[in-house]
């Protein structure tokens, strides 16, 4: 009897309330605080330098704890106090650190603090699936509050990553309204080519096989290698046409660049008009003509407001893969915290490629909770 | 009225409405009842011009369906269908007022409109008005569908078997609502159903369709006593017809004045298979009818004056 209750007590350890997740958590968070350097100190900003892990026993208590809460209704609360501790950890750390040391001297995060800061992040985010919408929307923005107030009152200043921002102010601001640009004239020109399109081939299926099949070849086109090849058309178009040449138009550039990216957005776009056409009830659409609406009446009236939610959710995933795309136009001068990347893998500068990278996440971030806002603000009634 | 002269609709190679003409009355509830792929719904959509004719003509008011705006022509004529179509994105009051909307009412009118309406369909819950088609019931949404279609008082109604999906006490409760507002509004109503039931109960005149033509057209009696053919006659029950009959005709017109009887009475307006329903529960084989007078037993199988 006892010997056969054993197994299912371990798995019922495991499945019953989600735990799953809390034990590989659990693990995976150890494993960091013990194996993996929290922070590292480089001589420079160019050089690695060796690990340094200050508070290992601390680390891993603070992690047990957290963990062991996690099978009890506190989880969510130590969770939320460790993704917000660590980094003011770091920060102090860091500023220790530099106390004795020449004045190049970098400190760098480590494998360790990411790893341990992406687990308790995801931790806190099973802990609070139970709970409300306002209350896992309150745990979040009060930790980005924190931090944002944190930062303006110096917790991190002594950390390489804002060294190094503190040192391109300028350049990272320009480089940040280039993204922003980017990707919005991208995805203004993709929404307002890729629905007509679209349109057209939801009412002609077969020519709509032939859109989306040219589309969807376009995008296994590997991106470097799309901007690679338009360079060359672009060259020609500025040289036959020198009005297009002063419009800044040329091989490299943004020109290029939102071309690229407006081809690989079209498929998503595309496909995502033709589902939320298709999420129309045919039968509300049939009523709709046969009371004696106008082509257009039925689109305004019927489709675009019963589409929306699904042509929303194409372009939330549009946005976001066009912010990340848009790093890679930085390799033909259109700019943009892809500068910052390639530059810092140059030059070897691990925080400054940290710098662009984070900007990109947290752009993307951004655009995707703004999308998620426009979702449950615009409800289901449209 | 409505007038199909010699119309013909194929796909393909496939005929679905051979050289057909008939004629809808002003004021006439005409059924059209046949099978399903007999043409009969295709037929119907001829007349809003959802369905396009290869030749022929379909007239509305004596003038060519084809020539009219196609707008203009659909906004004048009333539509109902069986998966009824409501916006599920716009409440009940706003379903309704569907068509008063685009023929550009005021907004004052469009209201009354509504109000009267759900009245007249019996939706006159508390709170109706504002709810959305995916909080109704199935006969909830029919009603709102009926209601829709009849919202800007157009002299034509195209209902394609709307009340095939429901179930049999509501779908009575929907045929009385709609014969009664037939009646009352004179509106020419054309009908499509594969129930004969639902033909006879409701039609003022019927056309059995097959496979694309008509068999025959009548008033229900004469589908009933006279079938035009053996098919004709398969379709409209064999011996079963009779009992269908039953469903058409009054005590009015079978009762003896002059007789009486004791019990509970009948209305005079009741049909006949009531009148035996009641006979068959209570047992006996006369009935008083309301406001005097009797019916009996026999005067029910007796062959018809």
């Amino acid at each position: 009897m006892t010997a056969m209750a054993q197994p299912s007590r371990a798995s019922a350890l495991l499945h019953e309330r989600g735990r799953l997740p809390v034990v590989v958590l659990g693990a995976v968070g150890l494993f960091a605080s013990l194996a993996m350097a929290f922070l590292h100190v480089a001589p420079n900003r160019l050089l690695s330098g060796h690990p340094a892990s200050p508070h290992i026993a601390l680390l891993a208590a603070a992690w047990l704890v957290t963990v062991a809460a996690g099978f009890w209704r506190g989880g969510a609360l130590f969770a939320l106090l460790l993704t917000l501790g660590l980094p003011f950890l770091a920060g102090h750390d860091a500023a220790r650190l530099l106390q004795h040391a020449p004045p190049t001297t970098r400190i760098q995060l480590g494998a360790g603090f990411w790893t341990l800061w992406l687990a308790a992040a995801l931790l806190l985010l099973d802990r609070l699936r139970h709970l409300r919408i306002a209350w896992r929307v309150a745990a979040w923005l009060f930790i980005v509050a924190a931090c944002v107030a944190g930062a303006m009152a110096g917790a991190f200043s002594d950390l390489g990553l804002v060294r190094e921002w503190q040192a391109q102010r300028g350049a990272f601001t320009d480089a940040l309204a280039t993204h922003v640009t980017l990707s919005l004239v991208t995805l203004g020109i993709a929404l307002a080519a890729g629905a007509p399109l679209g349109y057209l081939a939801w009412r002609k299926r077969r020519a709509g096989g032939a859109v989306l099949g040219v589309l969807a070849f376009l995008q296994t086109v590997p991106s470097l290698a799309l901007f690679a090849l338009l360079i060359g058309p672009f060259a020609w178009l500025a040289r036959a046409w020198p009005a297009l040449g002063a419009l800044g138009f040329g091989g490299t550039g943004a020109a290029p660049a939102v071309f690229a990216l407006v081809l690989y957005a079209l498929l998503p776009v595309v496909r995502y008009t033709v589902a939320g056409l298709d999420a129309v009830p045919a039968d509300a659409r049939e009523a709709a003509r046969g009371l004696g609406m106008t082509r257009g009446q039925v689109l305004l009236g019927i489709q675009l407001p019963l589409g929306w939610p699904v042509l929303l959710a194409g372009l939330r995933i549009v946005a976001v893969q066009t912010i990340g795309l848009a790093a890679v136009a930085a390799l033909i001068g259109a700019g943009g915290m892809g500068r910052f990347v390639f530059l810092g893998i140059g030059q070897g500068a691990t925080d400054m490629v940290l710098l662009g990278t984070l900007a990109i996440i947290v752009l993307a971030l951004a655009a995707d909770l703004l999308f998620q806002g426009l979702m449950a603000f615009t409800g289901r009634r449209a | 009225m409505i007038e199909f002269d010699h119309v013909h609709k194929a796909f393909g190679n496939h005929v679905v409405i051979e050289d057909l003409s008939l004629r809808v009355e002003d004021g006439e509830f005409f059924v059209l009842v046949g099978p399903s792929g007999s043409g009969k719904s295709t037929l119907l959509r001829t007349v809003n011009r959802l369905t396009h004719i290869d030749r022929g003509q379909v007239r509305v008011h004596g003038k060519d369906v084809a020539t009219q705006p196609i707008e203009a022509l659909r906004r004048g004529i009333g539509y109902a269908i069986q998966s009824v179509g409501l916006f599920p994105h716009r409440t009940v009051a706003e379903n309704i007022a569907a068509v008063p909307h685009l023929l550009r009412w005021p907004q004052k009118q469009i209201d009354e409109r509504v109000a009267e309406l759900m009245a007249l369909l019996k939706l006159d819950e508390p709170g109706m008005a504002d709810r959305y088609p995916d909080t109704l019931s199935g006969g909830q949404a029919q009603r709102v569908g009926v209601a829709r279609a009849l919202a800007a008082r157009p002299k034509i109604v195209l209902m394609d078997e709307p009340f095939g999906a429901l179930d049999p006490l509501t779908r009575e409760s929907l045929q009385a609502s709609v014969k009664a507002i037939q009646k009352e509004t004179g509106t020419t109503i054309l009908f499509v159903t594969h129930d004969m039931d639902e033909a006879f109960r409701l039609g003022d005149r019927v056309a059995l369709m097959l496979d694309g033509r008509l068999a025959q057209v009548g008033t229900p009696l004469e589908l009933i006593r006279s079938p035009a053919d053996e098919r004709v006659n398969e379709f409209v029950g064999g011996t079963r017809a009779y009992l269908r009959e039953l469903a058409v005709r009054c005590v009015r017109d079978s009762m003896r004045r002059d007789e009486s009887a004791d019990g509970d009475a009948i209305a005079p307006g009741a049909t006949l298979q009531e009148a035996l329903g009641l006979m068959l529960e209570k047992r006996r084989d006369r009935l008083a009818v309301a406001g005097g007078g009797a019916i009996l037993l026999a005067d029910i199988v007796a062959r018809p004056r």
